[in-house]
């Protein structure tokens, strides 16, 4: 598997002695649950699944300490299709609900299944506090721009305009955007991948899973049933190329069928710029810096989809260290323990 | 009174001591959620201050994330507790159903205030039991069980915690704001005398099915994350004994009546109830919660002036007592006195077919002795 996306590479799981006696390998067919799957022929979220259940048997981490928390929406099911520990929990309440189990037992991989209105909507409160917070936590955003499960509603990431069950002349709110929103969280990895690739869907998540903080991935999923084609000019052959840019440190914005294009930084503005008309070359152009302190640059590349013309950013666009929450509580823990030592037990009767 | 070392202490503070105490006990990590709401915030003060006990007391973002973050710490094999007040309450319900589902061990406190919506927040009611009966979506029984005064909430969310527990179900832990802020005299208890609290991780793959139910109490096994080949998987949705999804119409039936035996069963857990006076006679006043003292104090009055008259305080209104029903056939008349217009009479009246009278009180304010005494004269005319 290719690593290397992330600033952090020393392992999450300092309290898992791995090297005293190996893992015994796991496979694929490990992680899949003998449940029937209940989301539509052709839905993104298959692609998904088979792509983490392709990448946790790698990441080291014994099966029984991974655990998957959803809350609801068609990404709500996912636990159930995964042989790890699962809880299916309320609607937009996962990021909450996986923080009390993070805390508990800071030595488990957690992570959070979610979608675009259970993250954006019902739950966003929760969503933004999980970032500030920097837990430890994966959070998955199943972005499909609709509610599906609800059977077609627009959606906070639903484009203006949009004519759905719910908003028969077009929908009249502006989209919220999901990467934007987690930077101005302070969130410490955020990332966007698509559902169609799945070795960049493998190594974001496997980069997700290397970082220390709350990692927020955005991965664009297809609903064939309401939303059909909602992500086609990004993934399919011929426009893809044409209409994303992926991210990746310290290199020039470059993209286009034939990589004759640029994206270059004019004054706070991003633009696209030709690379064979002669008059800007590579050394015009943006480059990436995924471990920059300031948000300002990954924010800047976020709102490149609020401009049209503009190709659509994948990748990376944030990864930097900071304390984790869970071990700011437990050294907090030991500082008043320490503080303690020597006085009488039992220790209850010491609060009084 | 029993010898011992006595301090005075107020509600709050003897709350959060029970939940450390049962915390300790069983063995278990305390994880608290709060959010601040007057006069639930004082619990959350309190255990903030015990890190070096091992509590972890988080200040969430919402009413929602604070029970949220509580079951998902009791999900992960920590006693997760909650507290808030009436519109916290309200917020927190559709949570509480999550953790009837999911039946794990939570301790939800509700320090009344008066009145819906904002109301009167520094006032004290008791106009909160039914909702904590019956106010979630769905057959969703829950345990209830009420603090008498500032010291009793020691003892009583400490049995809250022992029944969630043993159980495997959220517990509802009823407070009062002039009980949360009131102080008592308390009688330090030590340690060990405290009822044991077991805790039985289940660890062993052999047979497992994450809602294979104990014979005696239908809990069904904790068995949380990192315990190898017990993997599985549990939710909000309706389930069979694998925790997976199953709408089959006689699973749920069967799935609900689970649920509701056996919060019923609790009831072999409860001690006799203690009657203040002659075990029958001609009146039986019943109080739950902060009222209990004033009752108590009315009913000797009567007493002493002749009167053939009972008192019975309940501290389990969730499963009631198993020998109420007894207790009620062997007095003429029920008077039911409540901060509230009346909710514990309708339970009364409904569930035993008794034509109890009530005493309602709803100014944000206490009973006073006369007010009782003067009910009890006008019923037992």
């Amino acid at each position: 598997m290719k690593s290397g996306y992330s600033a952090t590479q020393n392992s999450q799981y300092s309290l898992l002695d791995c090297s005293a006696s190996p893992l015994p390998e796991s496979t694929k067919h490990d992680f899949e649950s003998d449940q029937d799957i209940i989301w539509c022929p052709g839905c993104g979220n298959y692609s998904i699944l088979t792509q983490i259940q392709h990448i946790l048997p790698e990441l080291g981490v014994p099966r029984e300490n991974f655990v998957f928390v959803s809350g609801t929406g068609c990404s709500g099911r996912f636990p159930y299709y995964i042989d790890t520990y699962g809880f299916h929990t309320i609607h937009g309440r996962a990021p909450a609900i996986a923080t009390g189990v993070k805390i508990a037992h800071p030595e488990l991989s957690v992570w959070v299944i979610t979608g675009d209105g259970d993250a954006l909507a019902i739950g966003g409160n929760h969503f933004i506090h999980l970032m500030r917070r920097n837990l430890d936590i994966n959070v998955l955003l199943f972005n499909n721009r609709i509610y599906g499960l609800t059977k077609g509603q627009c959606s906070p990431t639903s484009e203006r305009g949009k004519v759905t069950k719910s908003t028969p002349m077009g929908s009249l709110e502006k989209p919220l955007n999901p990467i934007s929103l987690a930077l101005a969280t302070g969130a410490t990895f955020v990332a966007r991948t698509l559902d169609q690739d799945p070795e960049h869907l493998q190594n974001i998540i496997e980069a997700a899973f290397q970082h220390k903080g709350t990692a927020f991935v955005e991965i664009c999923q297809n609903c064939c049933t309401f939303n059909n084609h909602e992500f086609s000019q990004y993934t399919a052959e011929g426009t893809r190329l044409e209409h994303t840019v992926f991210l990746k440190h310290r290199k020039p914005l470059v993209f286009g069928n034939h990589r004759d294009k640029g994206i270059r930084l004019n004054g706070l503005r991003t633009e696209v710029v030709s690379l064979i008309a002669g008059r800007f070359s590579m050394a015009d152009l943006m480059i990436h810096d995924q471990f920059s302190e300031d948000p300002t640059h990954a924010q800047i590349l976020a709102r490149m989809v609020e401009t049209s013309g503009l190709p659509y950013p994948i990748g990376i666009f944030r990864s930097v260290e900071y304390p984790c929450y869970e071990e700011l509580m437990n050294q907090q823990i030991n500082d008043a323990k320490l503080q303690m030592i020597g006085v009488d037990l039992p220790v209850f009767r010491e609060a009084l | 009174m029993i010898s011992g070392k006595y301090r005075k202490i107020t509600g709050s503070k003897a709350t959060a001591l029970g939940l450390v105490a049962a915390s300790q006990k069983s063995g278990l990590q305390l994880i608290y959620g709060g959010y601040p709401i007057t006069p639930a915030s004082e619990i959350l003060h309190e255990l903030a201050g015990y890190k070096h006990l091992g509590v972890k007391a988080m200040q969430m973002e919402d009413e929602i994330a604070a029970i949220s973050v509580a079951i998902g710490a009791s999900y992960s094999g920590a006693l997760g507790a909650t507290g808030s007040s009436g519109p916290g309450l309200c917020l927190k319900s559709e949570a509480i159903n999550l953790a009837v589902m999911a039946e794990l061990p939570l301790i939800v406190c509700n320090i009344q205030r008066a009145g819906p919506s904002t109301g009167v927040p520094t006032g004290t009611e008791q106009a909160d039991l039914l909702q904590m009966l019956f106010g979630r979506s769905g057959e969703s029984p829950v345990p209830v069980l009420a603090a008498s005064n500032s010291a009793d909430c020691f003892e009583t969310i400490y049995e809250a915690c022992r029944i969630a527990i043993r159980y495997m179900t959220p517990v509802i832990f009823l407070s009062e704001g002039h009980i949360a802020r009131g102080m008592e005299i308390w009688r330090i208890p030590n340690v060990s005398e405290l009822p044991k609290i077991e805790v039985h991780f289940r660890t062993d793959p052999e047979g497992f099915a994450p809602y294979q139910r104990d014979p005696v109490t239908l809990a069904r096994p904790w068995a949380v994350p990192g315990t190898a080949g017990l993997e599985h998987r549990i939710g909000g949705l309706e389930k069979d004994d694998t925790g997976n999804v199953s709408f089959e119409p006689e699973n749920h039936e069967a799935m609900t009546r689970s649920r509701a035996e056996k919060v019923a069963r609790i009831v072999q857990d409860i001690p006799p109830s203690e009657i203040f006076g002659e075990p029958l006679g001609q009146m039986l006043v019943i109080g739950w919660g902060g009222t209990c003292s004033t009752l108590r104090k009315a009913v000797e009055n009567k007493q002493q002036a002749g009167a053939s008259i009972s008192h019975l305080h309940l501290r389990y209104l969730n499963p009631l007592p198993g020998d109420l029903e007894d207790i009620l056939d062997r007095f003429d008349k029920v008077l039911i006195p409540e901060l509230n217009m009346g909710q514990l009479l309708k339970i009364i009246r409904a569930r035993y077919l008794v034509d109890a009278s009530g005493l309602g009180k709803v100014q944000g304010q206490i009973f006073r002795v006369p007010e009782i005494e003067a009910r009890i004269e006008e019923v037992l005319k």
